[in-house]
């Protein structure tokens, strides 16, 4: 039989080949450290750049840099891809295979710190006190984890748009109210040109949900939870001001402000003149910038009641508790604290910089910038995700019921489930005490 | 008449039979250690997951919690929606996935110029991935997506199909029969190709039509490859998984979740391995019943022969 | 022996129905086709353009700028020749050793009679209800616990090799119930001239009932390469190495902040494009074998 034979010889090469290449790692000491013959320890190090060529390179730098500085130990960088990033990591952690240094999304750090898989940071309070507070990473008061940078949430429009429809420009002293924000969509839709005025992101998944519209929710004076001792939802998920907020953002909908699942990329549809007010990160505004020049606007978020509000807190480094070589990882996290890593990083991400030395060495960042307002938004704006062990759940809970809210669930219905839901995981899980 | 899948009389079997049990045995051991190491293994540590409290991430040891788990599943509205919308794709998907497969198959099962050309292009799909393709259709879908426009051109507005509750399920059905099909086409085809033309003269010289052709020849020809392909849709069918956490993450309101959509999201997003663990329990009980009761209906018909 | 086709043979095909019939397949070959075209043709385009040539036909031609731009990013961001690499290994290597066991299990419990066959039966087929996410999260922890025995001496877990992408799909239900019912319909004549020659069982499964199974090898063949090739979950679980990763887990490099969709395409267009080429060398065997091994009419 002509197949069998054929699949067979590759069958056999192939098997070779994994013989002699699979499983060439096995033992070592400790975990996420090896010791290698000339008496260096490799350690390892994870971070979600792999495709994203800019940060990752930013990263390489900073490990080549410290593996030169001294000879005791050697980092060792493996990328993963963004999107799949956590489920890689926490299939790691579950199987306790950790490396020694991993950077990960901001609002899971309590919950990693909690599970004891992250070690904190000793010694850095000097230099974390630099660093924007949206980007240290903390739990029980103490910091576990510090990112390079931050991104601002922010509204997007041009000044020509709003100024033909007789719109006011919204400054951080005078932000849009709920009624002027409503009465401007309501002028941008009956100009005809939009069939939604504003473009929410709604077609984004996953984090981006808790992410940008919890911060509404804040704004109108609710919360994911209550936070003065993250035991309960209730009240604050479910409350009168979280019910209001609910149900606006629906409105939103209904009037045909926004759309219920906005397109595959929201930045270019506003670009191409799809809509007239982008709610997004503050990584659309240079693409923003190049296609309208000094027509752009940035403008803070709507001002709910309670000021407005983004969500804070991006991708932090930590160290894993597992660590086998906890003293080489944590020289490595002070040394790749400087504000030149700090800069060079936030530089290759577009992002805010954690610092202000750093800032001050980034082009369109430093202060009276062109991007100086994502950083000034950053600092008077940024509510961290609730520091709860909890939170990967809330998270989940929050993003299903803002979307069935916005497909036309019953807010109060739907707010009283998610309160159900959350409080029932925290209590199952003893208040995470 | 015989179908040319008659399996030889057994007798003949016990004949030249030297250590039959041993050698079945041997032969059998490979797969069966691969089988009870990689997968009976793992189902029984979900069976023993499903009645603690066991998170995926945790400093406390998982503790012994009863029939919690079920009390809370049997109580919840996602799950009761995800298995109905389960149950519907599942009783769709069977029918028409497999009746469609079969005219495909009857289509290329012709000795015409150019019939490995449409073979290859009905089968493209099946070959690319579903991760692939369901970014694809997120594309088509759009509310100003290539189907709307085509629509369009035709008069039709077409909705916002994934976004909305009443077509998401449906745009989810297409997609998968679109994906799917072709490798059902195949199998048909293998099983129309063990038809020996002969049976088609002999019942063309009896004056047999198209459909007395189909009914008398074809059809019982292909009782065997119908068994497989019932079988293999209807499991595939309640495993819908990958679509679903693709383009609609079981939204809106609820309208694609399925139970396998809904384990996954429970388990992983949100970390809770022994709810988890339970809705696998019940989903395994759900459809080793349904795959019993096919598998007693097609042997009735058999019987009935 | 002749190979049937739909149209009635004794009577005179009726005129109109070719032509008919060949509409009907065209209709349906663009169905199939014109997603993966519109898939292939934005890989040539840039952004702005697949956007723009959304809400026309244009989508599925190729016009405008056209250049291969995004495929230059994809190799540039992902290292591509090695997650080809390790989905050959990995794909190639399940499918030979799955043929071999799952064949083996179906011979023996097609030909051979012995005692416990059906309850066997029974429960491998049971087995394939089984979701593999549904079961993900324990096997990983299980795979974890495994040991593994080769030149670097003995070690614990399996995490982030190419042997937990592999032996846990060797054994599959599917393949030994498809196996199992094509090996009933060879006859059992064969088997008792093979053994009036001399044969023993492993000879008569070898030499006999292998080389008449041809088409139940391709469609086996087919159905284990297919999710090998395509798993996505599961390596993402279990690989942290990038040496280590599967073609399909590259598709996760493109979603970054500012998706490339052109990217995408071509990704995706590439990593397609491989599966297609088995599948077109194995649908002669798959499909008209049958007709060359003499075992049906």
């Amino acid at each position: 039989m002509n197949i069998i034979r054929k699949v067979a010889t590759l069958g056999v090469a192939a098997a070779l080949l994994v013989g002699g290449t699979a499983c060439t790692k096995g033992g070592g000491s400790g975990q996420g450290a090896t010791k290698g013959a000339d008496g260096t320890t490799e350690i390892s190090l994870w971070t979600h750049n792999a495709g994203n060529k800019e940060e990752l390179a930013a990263i390489t730098k900073i490990v080549t840099d410290y593996n030169a500085s001294q000879s005791k130990y050697k980092v060792k960088v493996q990328a993963f891809p963004q999107d799949s990033y956590n489920q890689s990591v926490v299939a790691a952690a579950s199987s306790k295979k950790l490396p020694c240094i991993l950077d990960t999304d901001g609002p899971n750090v309590p919950n990693w710190a909690w599970a004891g898989y992250l070690a904190p940071l000793e010694g850095m309070d000097e230099t974390l006190s630099k660093f924007l507070p949206s980007v240290v990473g903390k739990y029980k008061d103490k910091a576990y984890a510090y990112g390079y940078y931050d991104v601002a949430l922010a509204m997007f429009s041009r000044k020509s748009v709003l100024e033909a429809s007789g719109i006011r420009v919204p400054t951080m002293d005078k932000p849009w109210t709920k009624d002027e924000f409503n009465q401007a969509m309501a002028k941008l839709k009956a100009t005809g040109k939009y069939a939604y005025p504003a473009d929410f992101a709604t077609g984004s998944t996953g984090e981006w949900w808790p992410y940008a519209y919890s911060p509404m929710l804040q704004s109108a004076g609710g919360d994911l939870i209550n936070r003065s001792d993250f035991k309960s939802a209730e009240g604050a998920l479910n409350g009168p001001a979280a019910v209001e907020w609910a149900t606006w953002f629906r409105g939103l909908v209904t009037n045909k402000y926004i759309a219920t699942k906005s397109g595959a990329d929201p930045t270019k549809d506003f670009i191409n003149g799809k809509s007239a007010v982008l709610y997004n990160g503050s990584w659309s505004a240079s693409q923003a910038r190049k296609a309208f020049k000094e027509d752009l606007v940035v403008m803070p978020p709507v001002d709910l009641g309670k000021g407005p509000k983004i969500g804070g807190g991006s991708w932090q480094w930590a160290v894993s508790a597992t660590c086998g070589a906890k003293e080489g990882a944590m020289e490595y996290m002070k040394f790749a604290a400087q504000d030149k890593y700090v800069a060079a990083v936030a530089e290759a991400t577009a992002t805010i910089p954690a610092t202000d030395a750093a800032a001050a060495k980034v082009k369109g960042y430093e202060a009276g910038g062109e991007f100086d307002i994502f950083r000034q938004f950053s600092k008077k704006y940024a509510v961290v995700r609730p520091e709860t062990p909890g939170y990967p759940f809330i998270a989940t809970e929050f993003t299903k019921t803002a979307q069935d809210i916005l497909n036309g669930a019953d807010p109060k219905k739907a707010l009283d489930q998610a309160v159900r839901n959350i409080d029932d995981n925290q209590k199952s899980n003893n208040y995470f005490q | 008449m015989t179908s040319a899948t008659t399996p030889a009389p057994r007798r003949l079997r016990a004949s030249f039979a030297h250590q039959p049990a041993k050698v079945g045995w041997v032969m059998l051991t490979p797969a069966l250690i691969l089988m009870i190491v990689f997968l009976i293994i793992p189902i029984l540590l979900t069976f023993g997951l499903a009645f603690t409290n066991a998170r995926l991430i945790s400093p406390e040891p998982a503790k012994f919690i009863g029939f919690d788990n079920f009390v809370r599943l049997f109580g919840s509205d996602t799950f009761w929606k995800s298995l109905r919308n389960t149950v519907i794709f599942a009783a769709v998907i069977v029918p028409v996935q497999s009746g469609i497969a079969l005219v495909l198959a009857m289509l290329i099962n012709a000795k015409v110029r150019g019939i490995n050309f449409f073979r290859t292009v009905y089968f493209l799909p099946v070959v690319t991935s579903m991760v692939v393709v369901s970014m694809l259709w997120l594309f088509m879908y759009q509310p100003n997506g290539l189907i709307n426009v085509l629509l369009a051109k035709v008069g039709i507005t077409g909705p916002d199909w994934l976004g909305n509750p009443k077509t998401a399920l449906f745009a989810i059905i297409v997609l998968s029969i679109w994906q799917a099909v072709g490798m059902h086409m195949v199998i048909w085809l293998s099983g129309l190709q063990t038809i020996p033309g002969e049976l088609y003269e002999a019942a063309a010289i009896d004056g047999a039509n198209a459909w007395e052709q189909f009914r008398n020849v074809t059809w019982p020809g292909l009782r065997q490859t119908a068994t497989f392909i019932l079988i293999t849709i209807t499991i595939a069918a309640f495993s819908l998984f990958t679509q679903v956490n693709i383009m609609t993450q079981g939204g809106p309101l609820d309208s694609t979740s399925t139970v396998v959509f809904q384990a996954v999201r429970t388990g992983f997003q949100q970390q809770q391995t022994g709810y988890a663990s339970a809705i696998s329990l019940v989903f395994f009980a759900i459809v080793l019943t349904v795959s019993l009761l096919q598998r007693y209906l097609t042997r009735n018909k058999e019987a009935r022969r | 022996m002749s190979v049937s086709t739909v149209a009635p043979v004794g009577k005179r095909p009726k005129k109109w129905l070719g032509p008919l019939l060949l509409v009907l397949r065209i209709l349906l070959a663009l169905v199939f086709g014109l997603p993966l075209v519109f898939m292939i043709v934005s890989s040539f385009k840039p952004d702005a353009q697949i956007f723009a040539d959304l809400d026309s036909v244009k989508a599925f031609l190729p016009v405008g700028s056209l250049s291969l731009e995004n495929y230059v990013g994809v190799f540039e961001r992902v290292p591509f020749a090695r997650f080809l690499l390790n989905s050959v290994i990995v794909s190639v290597v399940t499918v030979v050793l799955g043929l071999l066991v799952n064949s083996m299990a179906a011979f023996g419990l097609s030909r051979v009679r012995f005692r416990g066959q059906g309850i066997v039966l029974g429960i491998i087929i049971a087995t394939l209800i089984v979701p593999f996410e549904t079961m993900a999260l324990p096997l990983l922890w299980w795979c974890n616990q495994l040991p593994w025995l080769d030149a670097n001496g003995l070690s614990q877990g399996w995490l982030d090799t190419y042997q937990v992408q592999i032996v846990p799909f060797i054994a599959n239900a599917f393949s030994i119930f498809l196996f199992y019912q094509y090996f009933d319909s060879i006859p059992r004549e064969l088997d008792e001239a093979a053994t009036v020659d001399g044969a023993n069982w492993f000879q008569i499964y070898w030499k006999v009932v292998m080389p008449l199974a041809g088409p139940a090898v391709a469609t086996v063949a087919i159905l284990t390469f297919l999710p090998a090739w395509n798993s996505y979950l599961w390596p993402l679980m279990v690989v942290q190495s990038e040496e280590l990763r599967p073609a399909m887990v590259g598709i996760d490099y493109f979603k970054q902040l500012n998706v490339s969709w052109g990217q995408i395409m071509a990704y995706a267009s590439i990593i397609t494009v491989p599966v297609l080429a088995v599948f077109i060398s194995f649908q002669r065997a798959f499909i008209s074998s049958i007709a060359s091994s003499g075992v049906k009419g």
